[in-house]
């Protein structure tokens, strides 16, 4: 109720019609961001796809639209130790630093040299163009451990719906 | 009335108080990030005031585009770029510091994001501010949100979204909803800046409030290339304001201190209790920049230094 409420009351302030007979609002699904099958996923919000001897990282569409427009994305040196859960990269948005947390612990063979110039990546390609670092895996057996699409899907679906 | 107070902030967090007055804003800096990253507390420090005029820039800051750089290396200004995101203050003595760092979880319904942190904060310190002055929050930057998930990504019905009919807060078209991420203002004029940094399980909030300043002062700074609408290319003496023309200081700190017990446990801790409870070693990401470094941001600025640097 306090929902519909808000809603109606912001579309009278900034001048929105609303249907006279709008349906109850029921609670939206929450998660609206993509998730990419053939993936694996952190519970802090990072991508993992394992192709071989290396596994590419980056964050996923739903972290970077809660993040907001990336300014600044500042990545590890090549030869950098990772470990599962650690922090190892930094991105800048909207008056914040976060962290980028390695979902899996190996050694970084490249990283992102793109989002020097172009962070805006991160938005609008999180799992292709905007992909952070790649990894040699010291122990391929903890991606097991990380979701799939769909136990992500309902993770993110979730952690909104608690907040 | 008493017992119920007490038994209402029963199911608080906890959250430690530290006061200082005149720390240096590097110290600050290195202790608030030693705290985020190597403890599990709830904190929240004040600073009265730093011990002497500073450059603060955000991690990515440039000084060639944000300082008057001749000045600043001519009156020896320290400049510093600190572990948090955002832009570029000058502190002094009359600058008041107010950081939050919390768990993910302390405070309902905020989430560890940018703008779930801001508009939390943003409901705090209209709490603190409410009826002094022409107090507004105001637009600095805007988030763009899907119309989908606008209404689960945004606190449920905040009073202040509608504290100004004629300035809305949030902004809707067809498809697209953008949230304001809010200054504090009286009338047009700041008083009050703030930044975050986010780690897995922790953030913290940090906000340096104008009580005072020296005009001298903001000439270090240039015009910011993004700036908010509202400030309308305004240099900064235009821009800002003085809170001590609309409050007292103590009054300000007392406010705040207040505004914090509805959501927290608020318990005084010495600078002793925070000496006990951090780590050996930690390396800091705040850095005071190096007069060379000032230097050689100033000489690139200069004509002539892309065609020097070219033929090297």
């Amino acid at each position: 109720m306090a929902l519909r409420i808000w809603a109606s009351s912001t579309a009278n302030a900034l001048g929105l019609s609303v249907a006279s007979k709008a349906p109850a609002l029921a609670p939206l699904s929450r998660c609206f961001s993509s998730v990419l099958d053939g993936l694996k996923y952190a519970k802090s919000h990072e991508w993992v796809k394992h192709e071989g001897s290396v596994a590419l990282v980056g964050i996923t569409d739903h972290a970077q639209d809660h993040l907001g427009e990336v300014v600044f994305v500042e990545l590890p040196e090549v030869g950098a130790a990772v470990s599962q859960g650690g922090s190892f990269a930094n991105i800048e948005s909207v008056k914040a630093t976060s962290d980028v947390n390695s979902p899996v612990s190996g050694e970084v063979v490249e990283v992102n040299d793109k989002l020097g110039e172009a962070p805006g990546l991160v938005n609008t390609s999180p799992y292709e163009d905007g992909w952070m670092i790649k990894v040699k895996p010291s122990n391929p057996s903890e991606l097991e451990s990380l979701m799939g699409p769909k136990d992500y899907t309902k993770f993110c679906e979730e952690e909104d719906a608690a907040h | 009335m008493g017992l119920l107070r007490q038994s209402e902030k029963l199911g608080l967090p906890l959250m430690n108080l530290v006061r200082f007055k005149g720390m240096p804003i590097l110290d600050q800096l290195n202790l608030e990030e030693k705290l985020l990253r190597t403890t599990s507390d709830n904190w929240c420090i004040v600073n009265d005031g730093a011990n002497a005029p500073t450059v603060v820039m955000g991690v990515s800051g440039k000084p060639a585009e944000l300082l008057e750089l001749e000045s600043v290396i001519g009156d020896n200004v320290p400049v510093i770029k600190r572990f948090t995101g955002g832009g570029t203050v000058i502190v002094d003595e009359g600058t008041i510091f107010v950081t939050l760092i919390c768990n993910k979880d302390a405070v309902p319904k905020v989430q560890p994001y940018p703008r779930s942190i801001m508009s939390w904060s943003g409901k705090l310190y209209d709490e603190v501010f409410q009826g002094i002055g022409d107090f507004q929050l105001r637009e600095n930057g805007k988030q763009k949100l899907s119309i989908r998930n606008c209404f689960e990504t945004l606190p449920s019905p905040p009073h202040y979204l509608f504290a100004s009919a004629m300035q809305p807060i949030f902004q809707c078209s067809k498809s697209w909803c953008f949230v304001l991420l809010p200054d504090y203002v009286f009338g047009n004029r700041k008083f009050g800046g703030n930044a975050q940094s986010i780690t897995k399980d922790r953030w913290i909030h940090h906000t340096s409030f104008l009580w005072d300043y020296e005009d001298r002062n903001m000439t270090y700074l240039k015009l910011p290339s993004r700036a908010p609408e509202y400030r309308s290319a305004r240099d900064h003496t235009e821009f800002v304001c003085r809170m001590r023309e609309y409050l007292q200081r103590s009054a300000f700190i007392d406010k705040t201190i207040k505004a914090l017990d509805n959501y927290f446990m608020v318990q005084p801790a010495t600078p002793a209790d925070v000496n006990s409870c951090q780590v050996a070693k930690f390396a800091h990401s705040t850095r005071l920049l190096s007069k060379q470094e000032l230097e050689d941001a100033c000489s690139s600025t200069k004509p002539g230094t892309i065609a020097q640097s070219a033929s090297i």
